[in-house]
C-alpha cells in the first residue's frame, strides 16, 4: 500500500494540528490542558496502530526497501521513502515508546503543557522520518531537525541545570553535524544521485570511502554516544524530563547505530574495515570505563545514563564485527536498550514524582513500602545486566559472539561488561531498594498506581517476549541484514 | 512421554508465577500448596522418567518445544533434553526440592513474606531444571543464570538484612566472573565448530582434537582452550577455589535454601557440565589437568576452613565447598561417572545435614553459633538421629572388604580409587589422591566436630550464655571484619518472634513433623542411595546404565582400573576418616577434655587463625579488585570525563560562549538560535549546491 509511510510518518502532525485547535478553542487552561493530552495520547497511539499494520504488510523475505515513495520535488530533489527489515525495527520501536511517554509525563509536566506535548509529536514524526528517509538530503533533513525538539525538551522542561546540560548537547552535536554536512555534500557532488539505495551500490574510492566514513563518523559516535564523545548524555538525561530520557535513551541513541548500518557500513565498506580496530578499541573501552564510572555514581539517573553508554559499546562493536551474529546482535541490542533503559528512566521517574531527588543516599529499604515497585525494578535491573530470559541477553550474548570472531581481544574485554554491570546495577538497587527505611520522608511513600503499572506493563511484556522468543525480530531483520553482510564481505573480500 | 517431561520442567515455572504475581491475592496457603503441589508432581514425573530410564527401555530422546535464538548457525531452541545425565539430575533436583518445599512450611512458618519465598523456590526449580534439560549451549547458560538469579533472590531473601543483600550482590557478581569465562568459552566453541547444539559439537571433538585456536593474542591447543574457559563457569557456579568467596557468605539465606540450592543442586551445576561436556574434556589434557588441581585445592582448603568454623551452617557450606572438589577431580581424571555418583549421594546426604542443621537453628531460637549449642540429643532425637546418619554418611564409613556402607562411602571411594588409579601415569592425578585421602580424614574431623558440638558433653545454652557471649568477643579480633562473615545469624524474622532473639530461656524444641519428614526421607537417601545405585552408576551396569551420556575416550579406562587398585588403597580413606573421627572424640566428646577445642583455638596459632579466616581471601579480594574497581570508577569520572574530557571539550569553548550567551541574555533560547541559525545555514547551503549538482 502505497502512502501508508508517509501516513504514518506524519500522523503525529495532524495531532499537532489538532493541540493548536484546542488551545484555540479554549485557551490556555486547564482543561485544554487536560484535552491535549489525551488528543496526543490518541495520537501516538493511532501512528503506532499504522506501524503495526505496515509490520504486517512487510515481507520479511524481502531484503530490498518497501513501501517505496517517490516523486519529484523540484530540480532533481527527491521525497524518497521506504523501509527494509532494519529500519522497520526502529519505526515500531518508536511509535511503541511515544504513548508510553505521553503518559509518563501526565501528571508530573504541568508548565507549557500544549507546547510539550507538540515538541513530542514533532519528535516523532522527525525521527519515523530519518528512519524511512530514502534520500540524502531528507535524511539530513529529519536527522538535524529532530534535534530541536529534544533540545527544547530539555531546554524548557529539564532540572536545574538544564542550561548547561543543553548547551553540551548542541555543542558536540553541532560537530558532527558540521562534518557530516560536508559529507553529503562531496558525496552527491561526484555520484550525482542524493537516493541512499543508489548511493549504496555505488563505489567510492578507497581513499573517499577514508574521508567520507570519518565524517559520518564524527556525527554518529556522537549520538551513540561514543566515548570519549560521551559526556554530554549524562548531563542531558540528567536534567531532562522522564519523558524525554525515555526518548532520548529509547530513540534518540540508535540514531547513530542505526546511521553506522545505513551508510558508513554499506556506503564505505573498505574504510570501514580499515576503522574496525578504531571502533573496536572505542567500543571496548566504553564498556569497561563507562561501566566503573557508573559503579560510582551517588545520582541514579547519572548511573543509568553511563550504564547507557556501555551498553552501546556492544552495538558499535557488534556493526562493525561485520558477520550476521554481530549485526543482529546489535540491531537487537539497540531495540532491547530501548526497551530497558527507557523503563530504567521511567523506574526513576516514580520515585523522583514522590520525593525530587535522585540521589541514591537519599533511598534506602523501599521495598518496604513498594512491593510492585521492587518487582519492576528488579526486571528492569536484571534486563540491564543481562540476564537470559529478559531481552538484554540476547544482544549482548550476540554482539559478543559477532566481534570475537573478528577480534578476541574485544571480545575479551567487552566480557568484562557483564561482570561489571553485575555489580553497577546490583549494588544500585540494593541501595535504593534494600534494608530498612531509614529517612522518615520515605514511611509515607505510596506504591505504583494504576497509571504507572499501565505505562510499565507494556516495557515489561516487551522486555520478556523479546528475551524468551527474540526470533520474532529475527525473522523480521534476517534477509536485510544478511543483504547487508553479505555486500560488506562482498566488497572487502572477506 | 514428551508431554510428561514438559509438564515436569514447566510446573514448577508455572507455581512460581501464581504464588509470585497473585501471592497476597490467593493467601499463603494456597501458595504454599500450589508451590508444593507443583513440585511434588515433577518430583513423581522425575521418578518415572528415571525409573523408564534405568529399569525400562527408554531411549535418549530431545522435544522442541520452541526456537530461542535463529541467527545464521547460532542455533538455539528451549527444548527438553532426556537422557541418562538429565535423568539424574531430575530426580535429585526434584525430589530435594520438593521435601525443602514441605520442610519450608514449618522453618518459614513465622515469615511474613511466604509466597515469595515459596515462589522463589519454584523459579530456581524451574530453571535447574531448564539447565539440566538443555540441548545446547544457549538454553544451559539460560538455566545457569537463572540458577544465579534465583540464588541472588533467596540469599538478599530477608532484605532488611544488610549482611544478606550484601552476601547476594557478591553470590551474583562472582558468578559473572564466572559466567565471563563460560560465554567466552560458548564463543569459542560456536566458531570453532559452527554450532551451539551439543548434539552437532560432540560428533566433530575427535576430529578437531588436534586444531589449534588464536585467543587473546596467544595460540592455544582449540578443545584446551574451549574447556578452560568453559571451565571458569563452572568454577564461579561450583563455588571452586579463587571464585568460592560467595558460597559462605550465602550461609545468610534462609537455611532450606542453603539446603537445595547452596549443597544438593545449584553448586552441582558446574559438575554436571562437566560431566555433559565429557566428549570435549576427554580431548583436552591440559583443561582436564587444571580442573584436577583446582579441584583437589578447592577440597582441602575449604576442609580446612570447615575446621575452625563455629557457625553450624558455615561448616556445612565448607564442607559442601570441599566435596565439590572432590566431584572435580574426578571429572578431571576421567572418572565422570564417579563424580555424578557424589554428586547423587551428596546430595542426599547434604541436604540432610542443612535441614537437619535448620532443624537445630529452628529448635535453638534462631542461634546459630556452635560454641552455645552442647547437649541437644535428648531434646531432639529425631533430628539427632537425622544428623548422625548424614554424618555418617558423608565421613565415608563402610566396610571394604563387605562393600557395604552409607552412601558416602560407595561415592568417595570410587573416586579416591579413580584418582589412584589414573595417578599411576599421571602425577597430577596423584596430588589428588594425596589429598583426597588427606581431606577425608579432616571431613570426618569436622564433621563429627559439628555433631558433638552440637548433640552432645554440656549444654552451654541458657546458663552460660554470658561467658559464650566473652568467647565470641575474644575471637573477633582476630578477623577483620568486611560486613560479610559474621559470627552469628540472628535470621532476623516477624516482630512477634522477637522475644526468641536474644534470652535463650526457652527450651530448645524438637521441630514439628513437617520438618522431621523430609528428614526421614533423606536419611533413608543418606544411608541406601549408595548401595541401591552404585552398580548402575560405577560399577558393572555403568555402560547400560550411561548409554552414551557420558564419553570415555578410547584411552581412558580409570573407571575399570579404580576397581583393580590395591586393597590397601581401598582401605585408606576409611583409615583417614577413623582418624580423623577419633581426634573429634578425644578434642569433644572424651570427658574432662570439654574445654580443649575452645583452648586451642584460644591460642591463635598461626595456622588457626589462618584458617578461620579462610586463607584471608575475602581480605585479599577487598584490597585488589575492589579496591581497584572503585579507585578506576573515580579517576574515569572524575579525572577523565570531567577533567579531560569535559575541561578541553564543552567546557573550554563554554568558557567563551558562555560570555556570548550571558550578553545576549537569554540563555535557555539563546543556544536553540545558534543551532537553528546554523541549521539553516546548512540546509541552504545544501540547497545550493544539489541544485547546482544535479543541473
Amino acid at each position: 500500500m502505497t502512502g501508508l509511510l508517509s501516513l504514518t510518518t506524519f500522523a503525529p502532525l495532524v495531532g499537532v494540528v489538532l493541540l493548536l485547535g484546542a488551545r484555540a478553542l479554549h485557551g490556555d487552561s486547564a482543561r485544554t490542558d487536560a484535552l491535549a493530552k489525551w488528543i496526543a495520547l490518541a495520537t501516538t497511539l493511532v501512528t503506532f496502530a499504522l506501524s503495526v499494520v505496515l509490520v504486517a504488510q512487510f515481507d520479511a523475505k524481502n531484503p530490498g526497501f518497501q513501501f517505496v515513495e517517490d516523486f519529484n520535488w523540484f530540480a532533481g530533489l527527491h521525497y524518497r521513502m521506504g523501509v527494509d527489515g532494519i529500519s522497520i525495527l526502529f519505526v515500531l520501536l518508536t511509535t511503541f515508546l511515544l504513548p508510553i511517554c505521553i503518559i509518563a509525563g501526565w501528571k508530573s509536566v504541568e508548565k507549557r503543557v500544549v507546547e510539550y506535548l507538540i515538541c513530542f509529536l514533532v519528535l516523532e514524526t522527525l525521527v519515523i522520518g530519518v528512519f524511512c528517509a530514502l534520500d540524502l538530503i531528507l535524511f539530513y533533513l529529519f536527522f538535524e531537525g529532530g534535534l530541536v525538539p529534544m533540545f527544547l525538551i530539555i531546554g524548557i522542561w529539564g532540572g536545574k541545570r538544564r542550561v548547561y546540560a543543553a548547551y553540551k548537547f548542541f555543542l558536540y552535536t553541532l560537530l558532527g553535524s558540521v562534518l557530516m554536512l560536508a559529507a553529503i555534500l562531496s558525496m552527491i557532488a561526484i555520484a550525482h544521485t542524493s537516493s541512499i539505495p543508489a548511493l549504496m551500490s555505488f563505489k567510492f574510492a578507497p581513499w573517499l570511502q577514508t574521508w567520507l566514513w570519518l565524517a559520518f563518523f564524527a556525527s554518529f559516535a556522537v549520538k551513540m554516544p561514543m566515548w570519549p564523545v560521551h559526556t554530554w548524555l549524562p548531563d542531558a538525561h540528567v536534567e531532562a524530563p522522564t519523558a524525554g530520557s525515555v526518548i532520548l535513551a529509547g530513540i534518540l541513541l540508535k540514531l547513530g547505530g542505526y546511521g553506522f548500518m545505513r551508510f558508513s557500513l554499506p556506503m564505505f565498506p573498505n574504510a570501514s574495515e580499515l576503522f574496525q580496530p578504531l571502533v573496536f578499541a572505542m567500543s571496548a573501552i566504553a564498556i569497561v570505563y563507562t561501566s566503573l564510572v557508573a559503579f560510582r555514581q551517588t545520582d541514579i539517573k547519572k548511573l543509568i545514563a553511563y550504564s547507557s553508554v556501555a551498553h552501546m559499546g556492544f552495538v558499535t562493536m557488534g556493526i562493525f564485527s561485520g558477520n550476521t551474529a554481530g549485526e543482529q546482535g546489535a540491531l537487537f541490542q539497540m531495540l532491547s536498550h530501548g526497551l530497558i533503559s527507557g523503563a530504567l528512566f521511567l523506574c526513576v521517574g516514580v520515585v523522583y514524582d514522590r520525593m525530587h531527588t535522585r540521589e541514591i543516599a537519599f533511598y534506602g529499604g523501599l521495598t518496604n513500602r513498594m512491593p510492585w515497585y521492587a518487582a519492576v525494578f528488579m526486571l528492569f535491573t536484571m534486563g540491564n545486566v543481562g540476564l537470559p530470559g529478559t531481552s538484554g541477553f540476547v544482544g549482548e550474548i550476540l554482539t559478543m559472539t559477532g566481534t570475537y570472531k573478528a577480534s578476541t581481544w574485544t571480545a575479551l574485554f567487552a566480557a568484562t561488561g557483564v561482570i561489571f554491570s553485575a555489580m553497577y546495577a546490583l549494588t544500585l538497587y540494593r541501595r535504593v531498594m534494600f534494608g530498612e527505611i531509614v529517612n522518615p520522608e520515605l514511611k509515607t511513600i505510596t506504591d505504583l498506581d494504576k497509571r504507572e503499572i499501565l505505562i510499565f506493563a507494556p516495557l515489561i511484556i516487551g522486555t520478556l517476549v523479546l528475551g524468551v522468543y527474540p526470533n520474532l525480530v529475527f525473522n523480521l531483520t534476517a534477509s536485510s541484514v544478511d543483504g547487508l553482510v553479505g555486500a560488506w564481505r562482498a566488497a572487502v573480500g572477506g | 512421554m514428551q508431554s510428561l517431561v514438559t509438564i515436569l520442567v514447566l510446573a514448577p515455572l508455572v507455581a512460581a508465577i501464581i504464588a509470585g504475581l497473585f501471592g497476597r491475592r490467593i493467601g499463603n496457603v494456597a501458595s504454599q500448596a500450589v508451590t508444593t503441589g507443583a513440585l511434588i508432581l515433577s518430583c513423581a514425573l522425575g521418578w518415572y522418567t528415571f525409573s523408564q530410564w534405568t529399569w525400562g527401555h527408554m531411549e535418549a530422546f530431545t522435544v522442541n518445544l520452541l526456537p530461542f535464538i535463529h541467527v545464521g548457525n547460532f542455533v538455539s531452541n528451549w527444548s527438553v533434553r532426556i537422557d541418562a545425565l538429565s535423568c539424574v539430575m531430575l530426580i535429585v533436583v526434584t525430589t530435594v526440592s520438593a521435601l525443602v518445599h514441605i520442610y519450608s512450611w514449618g522453618y518459614m512458618a513465622e515469615d511474613d513474606s511466604k509466597p515469595r519465598f515459596f515462589a522463589y523456590l519454584s523459579l530456581f526449580t524451574f530453571a535447574m531444571l531448564a539447565l539440566v534439560t538443555a540441548a545446547d549451549f544457549m538454553q544451559l547458560f539460560f538455566g545457569w543464570e537463572g540458577v544465579g538469579l534465583a540464588s541472588y533472590l533467596l540469599i538478599g531473601f530477608w532484605f532488611r538484612k544488610s549482611t544478606a543483600s550484601a552476601a547476594a550482590i557478591k553470590a551474583f557478581v562472582v558468578n559473572r566472573v564466572g559466567d565471563f569465562g563460560f560465554a567466552l568459552g560458548i564463543m569459542t566453541t560456536y566458531w570453532a565448530f559452527g554450532s551451539i547444539q551439543f548434539a552437532e559439537i560432540f560428533p566433530q571433538i575427535a576430529s578437531g582434537a588436534a586444531r589449534t585456536w588464536q585467543f587473546a593474542g596467544h595460540t592455544f591447543p582449540l578443545v584446551d582452550i574451549a574447556c578452560f574457559l568453559l571451565f571458569i563457569g563452572a568454577m564461579g557456579k561450583s563455588a571452586q577455589f579463587f571464585l568460592h568467596t560467595w558460597l559462605p557468605d550465602a550461609m545468610e539465606g534462609p537455611t532450606p535454601v542453603s539446603a537445595l540450592i547452596h549443597a544438593a543442586t545449584m553448586v552441582t551445576a558446574g559438575v554436571y557440565m562437566l560431566c555433559l561436556l565429557s566428549p570435549m574434556f576427554e580431548y583436552a589434557p591440559v583443561a582436564k589437568n587444571i580442573v584436577t588441581v583446582i579441584g583437589a585445592i578447592t577440597a582441602l582448603f575449604a576442609a580446612t576452613v570447615g575446621l575452625t568454623q563455629n557457625d553450624i551452617k558455615r561448616v556445612i557450606a565448607y564442607s559442601t565447598c570441599s566435596q565439590l572438589g572432590y566431584m572435580f577431580f574426578a571429572a578431571g581424571v576421567g572418572a565422570y561417572q564417579a563424580a555424578m555418583f557424589h554428586l547423587f549421594t551428596h546430595a542426599f546426604f547434604k541436604a540432610l545435614l542443612f535441614l537437619g542443621a535448620g532443624s537445630v537453628i529452628h529448635g535453638m531460637h534462631h542461634e546459630q553459633d556452635m560454641r552455645k549449642y552442647g547437649g541437644l540429643a535428648k531434646l531432639l532425637p529425631w533430628t539427632f538421629g537425622a544428623m548422625t546418619v548424614g554424618t555418617i554418611a558423608i565421613t565415608g564409613l563402610g566396610l571394604p572388604p563387605l562393600h557395604l556402607g552409607f552412601a558416602g562411602f560407595y561415592s568417595k571411594d570410587t573416586i579416591i580409587e579413580a584418582a589412584y588409579a589414573a595417578g599411576t601415569h599421571n602425577g597430577v592425578a596423584m596430588f589428588a589422591w594425596v589429598i583426597g585421602v588427606l581431606v577425608a580424614g579432616l571431613t570426618s574431623f569436622y564433621s563429627w566436630r559439628l555433631a558433638f558440638f552440637t548433640f552432645n558433653g554440656q549444654a552451654r545454652w541458657g546458663h552460660d550464655d554470658h561467658h559464650a557471649h566473652d568467647a565470641h568477643g575474644h575471637d573477633a579480633h582476630a578477623h577483620d571484619d568486611h560486613g560479610a562473615a559474621h559470627e552469628t545469624h540472628d535470621e532476623p524474622l516477624p516482630d512477634a518472634h522477637d522475644d526468641h532473639g536474644h534470652g535463650h530461656d526457652h527450651q530448645p524444641h524438637e521441630s514439628p513433623w513437617v520438618m522431621r519428614f523430609p528428614l526421614i526421607v533423606l536419611s533413608i537417601g543418606a544411608i541406601f542411595a549408595g548401595l541401591v545405585f552404585t552398580d548402575f552408576f560405577v560399577g558393572h551396569h555403568q555402560q547400560e546404565f550411561w548409554r552414551g551420556a557420558i564419553f570415555n575416550a578410547p584411552t581412558n579406562h580409570v573407571l575399570h582400573e579404580a576397581h583393580e587398585v590395591a586393597e590397601w588403597v581401598k582401605w585408606s580413606p576409611l583409615i583417614a576418616s577413623i582418624i580423623g573421627l577419633l581426634i573429634a572424640v578425644y578434642v569433644y566428646l572424651l570427658k574432662g577434655n570439654e574445654r580443649l577445642g575452645q583452648k586451642l583455638a584460644d591460642r591463635q596459632g598461626p595456622l588457626y587463625v589462618f584458617f578461620y579466616n579462610k586463607w584471608f581471601f575475602d581480605e585479599l579480594y577487598a584490597a585488589t579488585f575492589v579496591r581497584a574497581a572503585k579507585f578506576l570508577g573515580d579517576l574515569f569520572w572524575k579525572g577523565g570525563d570531567q577533567k579531560l574530557i569535559d575541561g578541553f571539550g564543552p567546557d573550554g569553548v563554554s568558557a567563551v560562549s558562555y560570555e556570548v550567551g550571558r550578553r545576549t541574555g537569554k540563555l535557555q533560547s539563546g543556544y536553540l538560535y545558534h543551532y537553528a541559525f546554523v541549521m539553516l545555514l546548512g540546509v541552504a547551503g545544501l540547497l545550493t549546491f544539489a541544485l547546482y549538482a544535479f543541473r
